[in-house]
């Protein structure tokens, strides 16, 4: 069981690790922002599962996934203010 | 029993890495943003809903189940709103063109 | 080959994948967000190494806090255009200078012996004195406290400096907002939504991180990314940076911090020792006021240099 874990893990961010060709790829920034996206949300998979998984114990790591999750959308967020926003004037001093 | 449980954690983790998957092949494959966001709302969704679902079944107690369902909850609310301003970042950069 | 070398095998594989994309982006925007997923791998590298705590710090302040950072300077700074190449002539020796680094640490690494000298036997004994069960959080506020205070007075220090750039007749004003005019319904509502989890979760990790993973670093970084959403989302705007709160709130942490080492020789016998009796506690109160100086702190870096007059 703790096997299948493991390589659930591990091919869940094999998955998403391909997917973030899109980054190369992509040929506008929302395409980027959504590969990072998929990426975070495949990273916080892995970690639930690498926490469940007894042979490699790490106490404490469905916090780290619980922190993944409460930024994950922060920086989508952030970026999509960006991203629109670079084509208004910026902000700053004149 | 114990077989029981671990047949459904396998069967749903696996499932769940199967839309991760296809979430990851729509992301390069479709054709065009707007698709594309619609595949990563699919992964977010169910590939994670589905990797907790399997792994509530192993958690040790309701506080740790809770968690997982805390984190899954987490993800959609962002996910949804993000994938809102995603779809109209995309909208309005149809429109400015 | 077990299965866990395998993972970590294509762990590594992966980081230093999205590090040489990361290097080799054409433009700021795809850089910033090859970074954000490298930080968010080095996380995983993290847990791996069995160490929660700065994974939870990578993830928060390395992926989070600094990719906000750095697109929104990327977006003040040249409104995302594609940068003009540097000549070989730099790019030759930097290239060369950072896999002589690599090769240092390495070899360093790889010919450490197999019984490497290690100080965490003795941190452990340690712990029963200060009163803690999470050895980071005691190496972080009891065995190396002045260091601590030291790094919480460098992140003043950087506030400052970005303050700094301001011209003078903006001095005084409000950073401008961080957000876009029109209001978006679906920012708003998950400020609505994330920013009260988040503070729960936020202070869930102080509160744990006596015990358990967590602590006041990640605890901050997560109160100010709940404040940052906030501020994109319009619901209130970057506080004029001569407000008294803000200043007072910039400087409670290393002034506790150090208040309570100054006070080490008469409660203790040195400088910033703790009395065994009440070790705890006060770890936990110099703790609360560092959290607050970081969640001030991160989110005035993001905000940048004020950009208004301020009111009359």
């Amino acid at each position: 069981m703790n096997d299948f874990l493991l390589a659930a893990a591990g091919l869940t961010l094999l998955t998403v690790a391909v997917g973030l060709a899109r980054v190369l790829y992509g040929p506008g920034e929302a395409d980027r922002i959504m590969a990072a996206q998929l990426f975070g949300t495949g990273g916080i998979a892995a970690l639930l599962l690498i926490a469940s998984a007894a042979s490699a114990p790490v106490p404490g790591v469905e916090d780290v996934a619980l922190g993944v999750a409460l930024l994950a959308a922060f920086v989508s967020i952030a970026f999509v203010n960006a991203a629109g926003g670079a084509s208004e004037s910026p902000g700053g001093g004149d | 029993m114990t077989a029981a449980i671990d047949l459904f954690s396998v069967v749903a983790i696996g499932a769940g890495v199967f839309f991760f998957f296809a979430g990851a092949v729509g992301l390069l494959r479709f054709p065009d943003s707007l698709t594309r966001l619609h595949a990563l709302s699919k992964a977010d969704n169910l590939g994670l809903g589905l990797v907790v679902l399997g792994l509530l079944s192993r958690s040790g107690s309701l506080q740790e189940a809770l968690k997982l369902v805390v984190v899954w909850a987490l993800v959609q609310i962002s996910g949804a709103a993000a994938s809102q301003m995603i779809g109209r970042a995309l909208r309005l950069e149809g429109t400015r063109k | 080959m077990t299965l866990l070398s395998i993972l970590d095998i294509g762990l590594a594989a992966i980081v230093l994948g999205v590090a040489a994309w990361t290097v080799l982006a054409r433009d700021t925007f795809g850089a910033v967000v090859g970074y954000v997923a490298y930080g968010l791998l080095v996380s995983i590298v993290w847990v791996r190494l069995y160490a929660p705590d700065v994974a939870l710090t990578e993830a928060a302040i390395g992926s989070g806090v600094t990719g906000v950072l750095l697109i929104t300077a990327a977006t003040r700074l040249s409104g995302n255009r594609t940068e003009a190449d540097r000549g070989l002539s730099i790019k030759v020796p930097a290239a060369l200078l950072s896999l002589l680094v690599t090769a240092t640490l390495a070899a360093a690494v790889l010919l450490l012996p197999d019984n490497a000298p290690s100080l965490a036997p003795a941190a452990d004994q340690g712990l029963a004195a200060t009163g803690l069960g999470n050895p980071v959080t005691a190496v972080l506020i009891a065995y190396r406290s002045f260091d601590t205070m030291l790094e919480k007075i460098v992140l003043v220090l950087a506030v400052v400096g970005v303050w700094s750039v301001a011209p003078d007749r903006f001095w005084g004003g409000a950073p401008a907002p961080l957000g876009r005019p029109a209001p978006q319904g679906d920012l708003v509502l998950l400020a609505k939504a994330l920013t009260p989890i988040g503070i729960l979760v936020g202070l869930h990790m102080f509160w744990v991180g006596a015990d358990e993973p967590g602590g006041a670093f990640q605890s901050g970084a997560i109160l100010a990314a709940m404040w940052i959403v906030v501020m994109m989302a319009r619901m209130a705007g970057p506080p004029r940076i001569n407000a008294r709160w803000l200043r007072l709130t910039l400087v409670a942490g290393p002034a506790v911090f150090l208040a309570v080492g100054l006070a080490g020789p008469r409660m203790a016998g040195a400088f910033f020792a703790y009395p065994v009796s009440v070790a705890k506690p006060i770890i936990i109160v110099i703790e609360a006021f560092m959290v607050l100086t970081i969640a001030a702190t991160l989110p005035m870096l993001v905000a940048g240099p004020p950009s208004r007059k301020s009111a009359p």
